[in-house]
């Protein structure tokens, strides 16, 4: 395979050939803040959180996208470049609730993070907040789009899995994921996978069922192998005082699984209290059994059947 | 310490002596400040109007070096007036009449020129402390760095046991050590006359155990020099020196004479965490870590072993103390092989009756403080119950002597020299913090606002201070805080080592440097 | 010694006399949220947030400041309780800068975890909000006064424990703050920079300046040691973020409970200082120059044991550290009797 040589912040690193800058900067255990880029997912460099400066380039180049050649030198937190960092920070919390006082992604949100690292306190510049609701009328997931840096993970990743619930609508200030006719999740086609929960960076999209219950510096996440079939995603168990409190998606198998089913199984073989699951009929969530939830409601009918003869 | 940190705030009397307590142990300072809201007097004896003598009740103004006119004469009223324990006398101690005898010419009256303090307060501050039930003496380095060191501590030891204020809770003599480890570092045997828990290296008996312990035939029996002697051997006797972490340079009186001496060497090793002034003058600088990167234990003022504990990487290729020792151990044909510090702390335990008891997984529950002989023992709060340590409580009976140095013509000023709150020691960690420095920079000369006007010497100006043995120059701070006659300044600046300036003159006994009294003359840097 | 029974929630417990009802419902493993309350401190009772429901009782009872009774029976979690405690919060967020997004305390912080857990994620009154300037012109402590919720626990921690007195209430009503005796910055006054009001305060108001801009507090891991400075030997928590040691923090301490001075508590910084040696050094041509472990302890070896062969073992001198471990003392003083073979060792005990 070939390879090219590059420097970055003064540091030389070789990678093979067609490495995003991105990639070789990683490489060398240099970080640079990324919002919108997912490694598994196509790239569409459109935060652009990321871009750094390259000498005899006047633009500054989004290095998830731009691909390292030979020779090229990299600066990723040059002056220009904070720059350039603080001032989308600052276009983000303009038209951000300030509520990490309660927010369940408080201490685990990118833009919090780089917030904090770029010393953004405020918004640079005032200007008319989003007034979407909270979206909680389906019993897993939570949407808040007035935290939503319309960064399209979501978006890409729920199309990576064939399904397309969502997708950006209206244009301009009043851009917003939804589904189509901006109907809510509950009303939509959505499966409650969660995927898209998984690489949400900040805290628009929430799992519901760990809503309220702790903060994220003191739960601990456990990987957990899902075996109700032979995919075998991986969820997580949120640990907080030695207790299961919920279990999360996390990244799906080869083929894109990751269902709904998998992790209420999961919910229910650890979780000391499991919430109850609800099942959608005629267009309403109904509280169902474990065992209907789970589809197991036939086999086990059939099972006690043969037991009892 | 006699007594535990805590206790001082138990005492109704206290009397602190040449200590700065608020600076120099600010955290100690909370339970004296604590024992002063629930009643207690406060009596500060300094030459200097300190921030403890601020909060004082009464402030014993001293001339420099008087201590022990001033002791004396309290004794002195004490025995005269029948306020001593007698029965604590009769069956504790001996040598009482030695004392009184002695004592009996130091009347409160004939001392009050010497000492500058008025007969009268004197005797008040005698009667407050005998009377009082529980009284606690705290001194440091104002007492200890005169040439008559040693007996001052006597001096104040023969009060408390005059008065029986020793060897029960909240009440004893209680030495406030400078820096974190000195307690351990005295209890570890790195003194000239003892191995560690003070034993005498001039006893066959204590030679054998330890030949045994170390698994070698014998060890040497003379006692060795004191770091004073080795300095003025150093090119002589003396021909190489192995130095961890610390600076004399700057730390030690007489400045230049230590460069001289330590430039004699033939070899000089210098282990340390920065490159200090006497770094430099090495041949081989061992970097070593810093409390953070290391594990261990340190053992504090009032006889606490606590744990330190590593909490990162050494930085760069630093080793600890103890890795680096025991390398060099290993290179000279004696492998030390310990793979970590609780090994080494179960070995030095096993050969210290007073640390017999301590482990490291004891400390994990907290400190404990010596004597701790057996495992289960709690440690001991306060030394000296029914009985001395050494059995019998001898009275010292000992007598003024003044400075070695004192004001003339020449040189008019008495320089007296000490610790600021801000920094520590010679400044090598407080001057590298990014904040410390930043607050507390530069360093000044304390002189009295009349002294200053007669020099015509204004807050701010540069003054030119200068001894039999070196100058420095320094910005002057015109305050109150010092009599007349007398100025006072830190040796924590490298910028002003005033230790080229003090007198290496040494207390016999002891061999501690009297850096609390030189003489100095002052002039305006035009 | 005397003792009083009663009920909270449902269960019976003894206690002594003079017990509060909020030790007597730690006792139990009831949590009770606290904002003024300190265990070292006097206790006003103002902040209200610890209020309880005693039986027969008119008002909510501050369970901080009120004596367990025979036969009270208490509820710590009723729902007017809980009504009250929303009110208190909802109140004090009213006037609450918006600001856990990049605060220092974000993740540590009373109200925080107040808020989170009684579900106020928003004042319910919109008030006028304080505009003080945050006051950062020393090296040591962030004063947010904005974020100040007057719950007087700094001021009883400088007056009571620290003996300093530097600060107090100021003002009144809506502009009540807490201040220097003439408002002036702490650095203008007669603060010593212990920091030990930082330690209790509750919220992000003090601030340890550099620690709490390195890092965030989930980031931290604590380390608890022995402070390096002066032989008190006060216990602190070394904060450790990637490896580098970014801030102290009070735990309880044997000798100083959580009490520091400035040194200890701000003085970490020399740890990850340029200047550290981090390779030995040789003198070369008269000049220190690097060199590995192996040719430095090796030189030192033949140098020492030379001398030693020539002019014998008490040609050689050890100044051991009254600033090294009880261990590295030990080891240095066993080298020099060992193997060395002499007792010229000595420190600085006496400086
Ligand atoms: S909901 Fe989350 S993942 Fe989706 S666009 Fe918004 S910020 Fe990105
Ligand atoms: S999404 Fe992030 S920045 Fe926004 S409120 Fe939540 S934690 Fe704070
Ligand atoms: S003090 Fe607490 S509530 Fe206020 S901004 Fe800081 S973390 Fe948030
Ligand atoms: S830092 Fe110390 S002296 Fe200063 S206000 Fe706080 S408690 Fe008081
Ligand atoms: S500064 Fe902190 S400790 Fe002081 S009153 Fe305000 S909230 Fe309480
Ligand atoms: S904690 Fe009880 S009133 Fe403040």
């Amino acid at each position: 395979m070939s390879t090219i040589t590059l420097t970055v912040n003064g540091q030389k690193v070789t990678v093979p050939a067609g490495s995003t800058i991105l990639e070789a900067a990683e490489s060398i255990g240099i970080s640079i803040p990324t919002f919108c880029h997912e490694p598994s997912l196509p790239g569409v460099a459109s935060c652009r959180i990321c871009v750094v400066e390259t000498k005899g380039s006047k633009k500054l180049s989004p290095s998830c996208m731009t691909v390292a050649k030979e020779g090229m030198e990299v600066q990723t937190e040059s002056p220009a470049v904070v720059e350039a960092r603080q001032t989308i920070l600052e276009l983000i919390l303009a038209n951000h609730p300030m509520d990490c006082l309660t927010c369940d992604k408080n201490g685990a949100c990118k833009l919090q993070d780089y917030a904090f690292q770029y010393g953004v306190k405020e918004a640079g510049f005032t200007g008319v907040k989003h007034q979407y609701d909270i979206e909680d009328d389906n019993p897993y997931i939570i949407r808040d789009m007035k935290k939503c840096i319309l960064c399209g993970k979501c978006v890409r990743t729920c199309a990576e899995a064939d399904r397309n619930v969502i997708d950006f609508a209206h244009r301009g200030f009043n851009t917003k994921v939804a589904p189509p006719m901006d109907v809510t999740l509950g009303d939509s086609d959505c499966v409650y996978c969660g995927r898209c929960v998984t690489v949400c960076p900040v805290g628009a999209l929430t799992i519901k069922s760990l809503a309220g219950k702790g903060r994220t510096w003191e739960i601990e996440k456990k990987d957990i192998i899902c075996t109700f079939c032979e995919k075998g995603c991986s969820f997580e168990l949120n640990v907080k005082n030695n207790k299961v409190i919920a279990v999360t998606p996390g990244t799906p198998a080869e083929g894109r699984p990751l269902c709904l089913k998998g992790r209420l199984g999961l919910e229910l073989l650890h979780c000391e209290e499991p919430v109850k699951p609800q099942i959608k009929r005629d267009g309403q969530f109904v509280e169902v059994s474990w065992a209907e939830a789970l589809g197991l409601d036939q086999v086990l009918a059939k099972i006690n059947n043969l037991e009892r003869k | 310490m006699t007594n535990s940190i805590a206790e001082i705030a138990g005492a109704d009397f206290i009397l602190a002596i040449g200590t700065n307590t608020t600076e120099t142990h600010p955290v100690i300072a909370l339970q004296v400040k604590k024992a002063k809201r629930e009643g207690a007097t406060l009596v500060v004896a300094d030459p200097r109007r300190t921030g403890m003598a601020d909060l004082a009740q009464v402030h014993l103004q001293l001339k420099s070096g008087s201590d022990i006119a001033m002791l004396n004469a309290m004794a002195n009223v004490i025995i005269n007036e029948g306020l001593y324990n007698k029965e604590f006398v009769d069956t504790r101690t001996k040598g009482f009449e030695a004392l009184k005898e002695t004592v009996a010419k130091y009347t409160p009256e004939h001392v009050e020129e010497l000492t500058g303090i008025p007969a009268d307060t004197m005797k008040q501050v005698a009667r407050g402390y005998a009377n009082a039930k529980n009284a606690s003496i705290l001194y440091t380095m104002g007492l200890t760095q005169h040439i008559c060191g040693t007996h001052n501590v006597f001096a104040v030891a023969n009060l408390a046991m005059l008065c029986g204020h020793i060897g029960k809770p909240n009440s004893g003599v209680n030495p406030l050590r400078g820096q974190n480890n000195v307690q351990g570092a005295c209890d570890m045997g790195a003194l000239p006359g003892v191995f560690t828990g003070y034993q005498s290296v001039t006893s066959d008996e204590v030679r054998a155990k330890y030949a045994k312990a170390w698994g070698i035939n014998d060890l040497p029996a003379k006692p060795g020099l004191t770091v004073g002697d080795m300095l003025d051997a150093a090119g002589k006797n003396v021909k190489g020196m192995y130095i961890m972490g610390e600076n004399p340079v700057l730390s030690d009186p007489d400045a230049d004479h230590v460069v001289h001496a330590l430039e004699k060497l033939d070899f000089l090793v210098v282990q340390d965490i920065f490159l200090t002034e006497t770094a430099r003058l090495a041949d081989v600088v061992l970097p070593a870590t810093s409390f953070a990167e290391k594990d261990g234990t340190f053992s504090n003022t009032e006889r606490r072993v606590q744990r330190v504990r590593q909490a990162i990487d050494p930085v760069g290729n630093a080793r600890a103390d103890w890795q680096i020792v025991s390398d060099v151990a290993t290179a000279m044909g004696y492998p030390m092989d310990y793979n970590s510090t609780a090994e080494i702390f179960d070995e030095l335990a096993s050969v210290t009756p007073s640390y017999a008891g301590i482990s490291y997984d004891r400390l994990e529950e907290g400190g404990l403080q010596w004597p701790c002989p057996t495992p289960d023992h709690p440690g001991t709060q306060y030394l000296h119950k029914d009985k001395f340590v050494g059995g019998i409580g001898n009275f010292s009976a000992v007598e003024y002597i003044p400075p070695a140095e004192l004001p003339d013509q020449e040189y008019p000023f008495v320089l007296s020299t000490g610790r600021r709150y801000y920094h520590y020691h010679t400044g090598t960690m407080t001057m590298r913090t990014g904040a410390l420095e930043v607050h507390y920079g530069t360093e000044s000369l304390e002189i009295n606002p009349a002294d200053a006007c007669k020099l015509n010497i204004a807050e701010g100006d540069m003054v030119r201070v200068k001894s039999r043995r070196g100058q420095v120059e320094v910005k002057a701070n015109l305050t109150e805080v010092v009599p007349p006659g007398m100025v006072f300044t830190s040796f924590h600046f490298p910028e002003v080592p005033i230790n080229k300036l003090t007198n290496s003159m040494k207390d016999p006994i002891c061999k501690i440097p009297e850096l609390k009294v030189c003489s100095v003359s002052i002039e305006k840097v035009s | 010694m005397a003792e009083v029974t009663l009920t909270i929630n449902g269960i019976e417990v003894t206690v002594p006399q003079g017990t509060t009802i909020l030790q007597a419902a730690e006792k139990l493993g009831f949590f009770i949220p606290t904002f003024c309350y300190d265990p070292e401190l006097t206790r006003p009772g103002s902040c209200r947030i610890c209020a309880v429901e005693v039986e027969k009782a008119k008002n909510l009872t501050v369970s901080c400041a009120t004596a367990a009774k025979n036969g009270m029976v208490v509820h710590t979690d009723s729902p007017a309780v809980i009504e009250s405690r929303k009110t208190i919060l909802e109140l004090l967020l009213a006037n609450h800068p918006e600001d856990c997004l990049t605060c220092g305390r974000n993740g540590d912080c009373r109200l925080q975890d107040y808020a989170y857990m009684y579900g106020v994620r928003e004042a319910g009154f919109v008030g006028e909000k304080h505009a003080f300037e945050i006051e950062d012109e020393n090296p040591f402590i962030i004063r947010d006064m904005n974020k100040c919720i007057l719950c007087g626990k700094c001021i009883r921690m400088c007056d009571e424990i620290q003996g300093n007195n530097v600060i107090d209430f100021a003002y009144r009503g809506f502009r009540t703050k807490v201040a220097t005796s003439m408002d002036t910055p702490l650095s203008d006054s007669n603060c010593v920079f212990c920091g030990n009001c930082v330690a209790v305060c509750p919220v992000g108001a003090l601030q340890e300046k550099g620690l709490r801009a390195a890092a965030r507090t989930w980031e931290v891991k604590k380390v608890k040691t022995t402070c390096p400075y002066c032989g008190t030997g006060c216990s602190f928590e070394l904060n450790v973020k990637d490896n580098r040691v970014v801030g102290v923090t009070s735990c309880d301490g044997d000798a100083n409970g959580r009490a520091l001075c400035v040194k200890g508590r701000f003085g970490y910084g020399f740890i990850h200082h340029p200047d550290r040696l981090k390779q030995p050094l040789i003198r070369k041509d008269g000049q220190l120059v690097e060199a590995t472990w192996e040719e430095a302890i090796g030189l030192v070896a033949v140098k020492l044991g030379g001398i030693k062969r020539e002019n014998g073992a008490d040609a050689l001198a050890v100044l051991s550290s009254a600033r090294c471990t009880n261990e590295d003392n030990y080891l240095l003083q066993k080298l020099t009797r060992v193997v060395f073979g002499t007792n010229n060792i000595d420190h600085c005990a006496r400086l």
